[in-house]
């Protein structure tokens, strides 16, 4: 329970601040027009849990024991991907009159993770 | 200027450390949820649960403490509560993983409600902490 708590911890803090790092660099480096920050993190997150998600699913696997898996996907991709951020920014969008570009925001971050968890899956599948 | 430079290095390092500390909080409230909150007939409900509170909190304190907010927060308390607690409590990679799991165990109509049901309420509980927030400010008196 108490390394539970501690394993948490400590990926959620790396996890934070690999977010702020990675979506401030490319919201610098491509404009703030559109949410391409917040994007990069959440497909980039939703790609790496993909691959533990299959190396999981061996028994031998570092990641079939609690404690790595809070570490590495309840800590630190928990912490890493966002939906709070998401919601606001096609929230602003909307509210800006860019209803297209808020819905094709949402539509791209839901198409993206959900084919990036299912590469990382194909991925990590080949590693087991 | 090398003054200048050491100061703007110390409050991007103080920034971090805001949105450290709030995404460890966030976090471990995540995980709190994900062991009180079981699933409902496969339906991950505790992922829900911590993106909907999550995306009402940030839009309710956004605009609380926004440009023309009732409340005036510091650059440091916002990147704490909204970059840290909000980021690290709501979590898309989970949201992911959920849905591509029920996806492989050929419950897609699970998969399917789980995406339509949390996208609009991820967005509606954004809309409503906000509309909410506008309210508390156009009250009179501060």
């Amino acid at each position: 329970m108490i390394t539970g708590l501690l394993s948490v911890a400590l990926g959620s803090v790396l996890g934070g601040m690999a977010r702020y790092f990675i979506s401030g660099f490319v919201a610098r480096r491509v404009g703030e027009t559109f949410p391409w920050g917040t994007l990069s993190v959440n497909v980039s997150g939703a790609f790496v849990i993909g691959i533990f998600g299959a190396l999981a699913q061996d028994d031998n696997s570092v990641f079939a024991s609690p404690n790595p898996w809070l570490f590495a996907v309840t800590g630190f991709l928990g912490c890493y991907t966002t939906v709070s951020s998401f919601s606001l920014q096609s929230l602003a969008l909307a509210k800006e009159g860019e209803r297209g570009l808020s819905a094709g925001y949402v539509a791209l971050s839901v198409g993206l993770c959900l084919s990036a968890v299912a590469a990382g899956f194909a991925l990590g599948g080949l590693f087991k | 200027m090398k003054a200048s430079v050491k100061s703007g290095s110390w409050n991007t390092a103080i920034l971090y450390a805001c949105v450290a500390a709030g995404g460890m909080i966030g976090s471990i409230a995540r995980y709190a949820a994900s062991l009180l909150i079981p699933p409902l007939s496969a339906f991950p409900l505790a992922t829900l649960f911590v993106n909907v509170t999550g995306s009402f909190i940030i839009g309710f304190y956004s605009t609380l403490t926004g440009p023309d907010g009732r409340w005036f927060a510091t650059t440091r308390q916002r990147q704490f509560v909204m970059t840290g607690i909000c980021g690290g409590y709501t979590t898309f990679s989970a949201f992911s993983l959920d849905t591509f799991r029920l996806l492989h165990d050929h419950l897609t109509a699970t998969a399917l409600l789980n995406i339509v049901v949390s996208v609009v309420t991820w967005l509606v509980a954004v809309w409503l902490g906000h509309v909410l927030a506008n309210r508390l400010n156009r009250l009179k008196g501060s």
